[in-house]
């Protein structure tokens, strides 16, 4: 055991002296990079051309073309030439490319950071458009770095652009982080967080985090100054059921895209030394009330497993921990497929399709909420949310009822459909126990209907 | 919303014989706490002299599935940090927060 410890430490300490060096290069790279480029882009607005400027008319590293793509920024007193200066030596990672990740990376690429780079291993989709506003419809199906990449390219070339297209694990984030400055956490869920905040922790590393979900969004700056880190606030995970994703709850896209810029500006206020960022206070953002709050949080807590006094917390326990277990939620987006029911209780899509087209006498009982009704549904069902089933089970009683006199058949049958065969299999669970043990649920629902049925089925 | 105000003061634990003096707290629920209680906020009236944790307690005797969440909720009092031993006065406005994970 001890000498596993002793290898394992012998490991990250050459990984750190790589790191280093490999470091230094990339800067060095980074460096040469920018000073090619200012002597292969003359000056074309009219202004005083670099090459023939003598270094005596500005006493810093600003060049020309900087002064005047910045020079609203440098106009500010609080800002100025120094808070611009320190913003193109600084570098910043995006976790996440989405709907807070997208404005995000706009400002900071338009802002002039040194350094940016994108961590995502997702693709861009049509149900992203309305809210992750860095990706082009041209990028449907592409990687989601390699468009916001292209998108920040386009915007601010002088800006150094690395691409991460892999998902952010304990295993490559220390080696990711350790390149950065600042760490904006723009994910979309609880394992994701808390492995950021800690690996930020590790590597003390600021952390700008935002989040947003229906019509509220959440901002604050963790492990900045001895300020608290996510752990100090929710030590406890959340329940699984408390878990909500954009996917299942919705979310209005301007939202996420006000707390990502209110994330560049919080980065940028860090990598400038300007002004004072949201450390130890949280920002609360309801778009229906118009209305913001700021409310204070504890500081640092001494007893916090990861930054407080006694924590043993360390990169090795970093690489160790199992997220996934910890918040009993996958880091992955790939929504939940419960196993409730034995197979002989669950029908296909296809099989509806066939006992529908042979005349089969039933009742179809579609358990999801009244507004996802709304949005699409197989024609005869009948609407009872799962939420209100055991005050309205009598509608689905009623309505086998009335198909029995009318078919002169006492063996109507009961299905049960949702979005995506979860809900229904609780459904069906419910009502088998209330006294209808035919009852079946369709596996994978209106989104099984849609792929092995009929492809022109709406999904959302 | 609305605010709402029930008969739930005298059911108070801490109600015995006497007179007691009340004070009127305003506590403002976010994100899933919303979903749960199917509000924004609520009035409370509870006995003076009492604490937040007091304050929690009779919230989720009104709404009782906050408790799957309290473990896990940022608490403020009047945009403060708060503790629950902390004692809470007529007019404060008590903020129960649970994280979002979205984005």
């Amino acid at each position: 055991m001890a000498s596993t410890t002793d290898e394992s430490s012998r490991i990250l300490h050459e990984i750190e002296t790589l790191k280093s060096a490999k470091f230094d290069l990339e800067r060095r790279i980074s460096a040469l990079e920018s000073q090619l480029h200012n002597l292969n882009q003359p000056h074309n607005n009219g202004v005083s051309n670099a090459s023939s400027t003598s270094p005596s008319t500005f006493p810093h590293a600003l060049s020309p073309d900087m002064i005047y793509r910045y020079s609203r920024h440098l106009l500010l007193p609080s800002f100025g030439v120094q808070g611009q200066l320190r913003l193109s030596k600084s570098s910043i990672l995006v976790v996440g490319a989405g709907g807070l990740g997208s404005p995000a990376l706009l400002y900071l690429a338009a802002s002039g950071v040194g350094r940016l780079g994108i961590v995502d291993h997702d693709v861009v989709e049509l149900n992203n458009m309305h809210r992750q506003i860095i990706h082009t419809e041209a990028y449907i199906g592409q990687s989601k770095v390699e468009s916001a990449a292209a998108t920040c390219r386009s915007i601010n070339s002088t800006v150094q652009i690395v691409e991460h297209k892999e998902a952010l694990r304990t295993s490559n984030a220390l080696e990711i982080f350790s390149k950065y400055d600042i760490i904006v956490d723009a994910t979309d869920n609880a394992p994701s967080r808390y492995m950021i905040s800690d690996c930020c922790v590790v590597m003390g590393k600021p952390l700008v985090s935002g989040a947003a979900l229906g019509l509220e969004g959440q901002l604050t700056v963790y492990n900045y100054n001895g300020g608290p880190c996510y752990r100090c606030l929710f030590p406890t995970p959340p329940p699984t059921t408390a878990c909500q994703r954009c996917a299942d709850s919705g979310v209005l896209g301007v939202v996420p895209g006000i707390i990502g810029c209110l994330q560049a500006l919080e980065a940028i206020k860090i990598a400038s030394a300007v002004g004072d960022p949201l450390s130890g206070r949280m920002l609360l953002f309801d778009a229906l009330a118009a209305r913001i709050r700021i409310v204070k949080i504890r500081g640092r807590s001494v007893q916090c497993e990861v930054c407080g006094e006694n924590s043993e917390f360390k990169a090795a326990q970093f690489q160790e921990f199992d997220y996934e277990k910890f918040t009993q939620t996958p880091l992955s987006t790939s929504p939940l497929k419960l196993k409730l029911l034995e197979p002989n209780s669950r029908i296909s899509a296809k099989e509806y399709r066939d006992r529908l087209r042979s005349g089969e006498p039933h009742v179809l009982v579609d358990v999801r909420p009244e507004h996802h009704f709304k949005i699409v549904s197989l024609p005869n069902s009948l609407n009872v949310p799962l939420a209100s089933l055991e005050g309205r089970v009598e509608e689905v009683v009623w309505a086998l009822k009335e198909k029995e006199e009318n078919k002169q058949n006492d063996d109507v049958k009961v299905y049960v459909v949702c979005r995506r065969g979860n809900d229904s299999q609780r459904a069906v669970k419910y009502l088998q126990e209330k006294g209808y043990p035919s009852a079946k649920d369709i596996i994978g629902g209106l989104e099984g209907w849609a792929q092995e049925v009929d492809p022109t089925f709406p999904s959302y | 919303m609305k605010e709402q105000e029930d008969g739930f003061v005298s059911a108070d634990k801490h109600g015995e014989d006497k007179v007691e003096q009340l004070v009127q707290i305003k506590t403002l629920f976010f994100a899933r706490a919303r979903d749960l209680t199917g509000t924004n906020d609520v009035l409370l009236e509870i006995p003076l002299g009492s604490t937040t944790k007091d304050c929690l307690d009779k919230i989720i005797g009104k709404f009782p599935r906050l408790e799957e969440i309290l473990g896990c909720v940022v608490l403020a009092l009047n945009e403060d940090y708060t503790t629950d031993s902390t004692i809470v006065k007529d007019g404060d406005e008590l903020a129960i927060i649970p994280p979002i994970s979205g984005g």
